[in-house]
């Protein structure tokens, strides 16, 4: 890892909470996100989804819907048949089979919506239905209905021979973990299951595209990263690169859910068709059914600790479904288990499986907030099984510099235990509570990506800053660019203005995910404004007539090095640029980087909440979320990170998840059955920045965007089980959920509300009623 | 079928022709340009969509476009007098209560509906005022204390 000696320095506008530059045309309703762009000619593009899990498609007859007055074209899997048909491409638009309720079997661009919808029901679809499954364990049993009949397991020694739904296994791990566990005074072993999510980005996928008869295309679109768009969707179409423009709108949200795309190139083979531009938009509904969710999941979990708390071994078996295509991201999640802990015998084994469901997308964090709520429960347990303060337990095991993880890398400098005391050191870890109240704790891990990237930074004549980044921001990177291009060049950060450039206009950038946009475009932005500094220095000494190596650049002057070099008044910025004419022209910086040393996140949460014992209903109280940002560029936007990461986790804990009927259809398809958390559901989160600097970034900047997923599911359920002694192994962790385990739970010791005191007038009250209906 | 409707907009006489079964916000969106009123669900669940009509804060999907017939619709795109903004986008904006900002314009409007009837809300108050609005990026932590911070400020102005 390059290490970018970050020296302790004082920053004049890093760290700054500066107002955003996108947040005016956000405020008043001109910014122009996915679904806000029209063309002129432009038709609009529906598509036609299986009604059917699993069904093998016999034929399409598409004739009526091609009569339609209106009507300009329709698409199916023929039309894609002459580009890359790989498992993106198949997922756009389903081949011989439908893999799941809502996989796109055909589209139509009408010239009205009206008559897209028409064209719709139109179009003959003869199926024939086979058998199904949704469930992670069931889709593992050797009797399942098979996805792909050319499915063999990777990762066996020997390979299967036999195909099956289990697409890979994967092991992690380090030491000999039977040797660890015949160390351990205690052992706890726990299984856990969580269902599916949704990233629930308020903005569906929409598009506008708009192929030439030359083959040349725009695509309009919200997306995390327009330079994948461009080559997924050139690879598909049979175009090539530099035919495709992307330009990628305002984004309203992702969180993983846009780093793939669905709609995007059925709309440009829809436009391609019928030689016109097509505008898409998807419905809440689809989104649900037909977009990215998580993985569900189904973890084995073992730990063993001694009396006075010292970790001796950690193992856990990982089984996560991920829809009808291969790449859950189980190994993802093996690697992020146990990584929080310092442990010598450690063993992760992963199973990477396909059911009926939608093809996952990622989603913040992805793999680790089931992985964490399995460890950090087990944990939990075993804190109380040796009678230790769980804070405590973890600040003994945590990992810190120097402590190799079961993944593999040796840790530089982190902050786990930094974000430990910061808690153990707040006013809410000390604060009381009340009846049938409970706090619990929980701490998470990201990785966090760098990657391809590469800006352009150019100094205008008027002595302002153009800057321009192929990522695009989610959740105001742009500020975060502006204040590191100003902190560099020693303008204010007014004078630069951030753009999101399209994919002709700059080189390839990898998508906005994995928490590496402030990281990586930001050391892009630092090293091309570095290179422009250089340059403005050069620019120095031709007008001063000395050599460059005698000009020096402090507070955003080029001023003589020292007094040997000349008595020269300092030249502003914008005086040399105003020069630039007459000293060789344009000044620009550039930089290219495939980024490495992002620098790992850890957070640790702490929640206390409320359980009614008559209803099972579960009130957060309170929340604090402490996380190591290296250094917060923003720590407006950083808090804001680590508060909408809690947010969501606390649903997936509490509310949220997809709901499978045993015809294999998902029945919550919209914001009314599938609930994410509204203001009245949450209270104020407390983000807490703790700043150890990565030494591999000029600024000690880390990603923050995904570790606070992480936590929240098992700092929810920790404080359930401290609110009522019983301890919840399955997500969501609804008020059905809760009142089963109250009825099952008779008596336990250390509990707060025994089975008896349970046993009052909410439990008759609800006998005889049916059961909610939560699976 | 297709209606003339005849309405006004921000306080600017507007006439559309739209299907009879068009939502108001899909001709706020496709007819007029006022892109500003967002889709998140059209189903009256994330209230991104939030407009005034005749002085009540409503669901724009939730509405047919001929309803609007004879009435008065206020959308975010008129909030700001001018090039001076309304005291709850200034806040916003100084206060990052966005992140993407899909959902702002939304908030924006059900949170001016509710300072204009409640100029002295509890933080209860502006978090059940605003539960029929989505947000999934800020766990509404900023948006709260904007508008109770807002409301503060309008009272001593
Ligand atoms: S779009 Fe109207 S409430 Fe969601
Ligand atoms: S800021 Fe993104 S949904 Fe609210």
């Amino acid at each position: 890892m390059p290490d970018q000696s970050v020296l302790p320095r004082q920053f004049r506008v890093v760290g700054q909470r500066k107002r955003r530059p996108d947040g005016i045309d956000k405020v008043t309703g001109r910014a122009r996100f996915g679904a806000d762009m029209t063309a002129p000619g432009m038709l609009w593009g529906l598509v036609l989804r299986s009604p059917h899990p699993h069904a093998r498609i016999r034929s399409i007859d598409t004739s009526k819907a091609e009569a339609l007055p209106g009507v300009k074209a329709v698409v199916t899997g023929r039309d894609f048949e002459g580009g890359e048909r790989d498992d993106v491409s198949i997922n756009c638009m389903a081949g011989g089979k439908a893999l799941y309720d809502g996989h796109a079997v055909a589209a139509v661009a009408a010239t009205s919506k009206h008559a897209a919808r028409a064209a719709l029901k139109l179009i003959e679809v003869d199926y024939e239905v086979l058998p199904h499954v949704t469930d992670v364990d069931a889709a593992m049993q050797p009797d399942a209905p098979l996805l792909h009949e050319d499915m063999v397991t990777d990762g066996l020694q020997p390979p299967p021979d036999r195909p099956s739904n289990i697409a890979a296994r994967h092991e992690i791990g380090h030491g000999d973990v039977e040797t660890g566990f015949a160390e351990a005074d205690e052992i706890v072993e726990l299984s856990f299951k969580t269902e599916a999510t949704h990233q629930g980005y308020i903005e569906p996928h929409a598009c506008v595209a708009s192929v030439s008869p030359d083959g040349s295309a725009d695509l309009w679109v919200c997306t995390q990263g327009h330079f994948m768009v461009r080559n997924v969707c050139a690879a598909m179409l049979g175009l090539e690169s530099s035919q495709l423009r992307v330009t990628a709108s305002e984004i309203g949200g992702g969180f993983g859910g846009k780093t793939t795309v669905f709609i995007e190139p059925v709309a440009l083979a829809l436009s391609r068709k019928a030689n016109r531009p097509v505008k898409m938009q998807m419905t809440r509904a689809e989104v649900f059914r037909a977009t990215g969710p998580t993985a569900s999941s189904s973890v084995d979990c073992r730990v063993g600790v001694t009396k006075d708390g010292r970790i001796t071994a950690a193992q856990a078996e990982l089984r996560y479904q991920g829809g009808a295509f291969a790449g859950a991201g189980a190994d993802m999640g093996a690697m992020a288990i146990f990584t929080p802990y310092d442990i010598a015998h450690v063993k992760a084994v992963a199973w990477d499986v396909v059911t009926n469901r939608p093809k996952l997308a990622a989603y913040r964090a992805p793999g680790a907030p089931m992985a964490a709520f399995a460890a950090e429960s087990t944990l939990d347990e075993a804190a109380r099984r040796i009678g230790m303060d769980p804070l405590e337990l973890r600040l003994k095991n945590a990992a810190r510099e120097g402590t190799k993880a079961a993944y593999g890398p040796t840790f530089p400098r982190i902050g786990l235990t930094a974000c430990l005391e910061a808690v153990r050191d707040s006013a809410h870890y000390k604060a009381p509570l009340g009846p049938n109240q409970g706090r619990g704790l929980a701490c998470g891990f990201w990785f966090n990506f760098g990657g391809e990237t590469c800006t352009t930074v150019n100094v205008n004549k008027d002595g302002t800053i153009g800057l321009s980044v192929g990522t695009p921001d989610i959740g105001g990177s742009r500020a975060s660019m502006c204040a590191m291009a100003a902190e560099e060049f020693g303008v204010p950060y007014e004078k630069v203005r951030t753009v999101i450039a399209d994919t002709a206009s700059l080189g390839y950038n990898d998508v906005t995910d994995g928490s590496r946009v402030t990281f990586s475009s930001g050391l892009a932005t630092i090293q091309a404004s570095r290179q422009a500094i250089k340059r403005l220095c050069q620019r120095a000494a031709i007008m001063w007539g000395i050599d460059e190596e005698a000009v020096v650049w402090e507070d955003g002057h080029a001023k003589p090095a020292s007094p040997n070099a000349g008595d020269f008044a300092p030249l502003s910025l914008a005086e040399i640029a105003a020069e630039s004419a007459n000293t060789g022209g344009p000044i620009a910086g550039h930089h290219e980087v495939n980024a490495e040393g992002a620098g790992v996140s850890f957070g640790v949460h702490l929640c206390d909440l409320e359980v009614d014992p008559e209803t099972g209903f579960v009130k957060v109280l309170r929340y604090t979320a402490a996380q190591d940002a290296g250094k917060a560029v923003n720590p407006d936007y950083v808090e804001g990170q680590m508060q909408g990461g809690s947010a969501q986790g606390i649903g997936w804990a509490l509310n949220e998840g997809y709901v499978y009927g045993e015809d294999g259809k998902l029945q919550n398809a919209g914001f009314l059955d599938y609930r994410i958390p509204v203001a009245s559901d949450l209270p104020m989160i407390d983000a807490i920045i703790v700043e150890e600097p990565n030494p591999g970034h000029p600024y000690g900047v880390r990603g923050v965007g995904e570790t606070s997923i992480a936590p929240p599911l098992a700092a929810v359920g920790n404080a359930i089980r401290a609110a009522t002694g019983v301890r919840l192994t399955e997500t969501p962790m609804a008020p059905p959920r809760i009142l089963a385990a109250l009825d099952a739970k008779v008596g336990d010791p250390d509990g707060r509300m025994t089975g008896q005191e349970r046993d009052a007038p909410g439990k008759k009250a609800r006998d005889g009623l049916p059961d909610d209906g939560l699976p | 079928m297709t209606v003339t409707v005849t309405t006004t907009i921000n306080g600017d006489h507007e006439e559309f022709v739209c299907e009879a079964d068009e939502t108001l916000l899909d001709a706020l969106r496709d007819h007029l340009g006022l892109t500003g009123s967002k889709e998140g669900c059209g189903t009256g669940d994330c209230g991104a969509c939030s407009v005034m009509l005749d002085g009540r804060l409503v669901c724009a999907c939730l509405v047919l476009a001929a309803e609007a017939e004879g009435r008065r619709v206020e959308t975010i795109e008129g909030m700001a007098e001018g090039g001076e903004l309304h005291p709850l986008q200034q806040k916003f904006l100084d206060a990052a209560a966005l992140q993407c900002g899909i959902c702002t314009p939304g908030f924006l409007v059900a949170a001016k509906a509710l300072l204009e009837r409640n100029p002295d809300p509890s933080e209860t108050e502006v978090r059940y005022w605003l539960a029929g609005n989505l947000c999934r990026c800020t766990g509404y932590d900023k948006i709260v204390r904007a508008v109770l911070d807002t409301a503060a400020e309008m009272r001593s102005a």
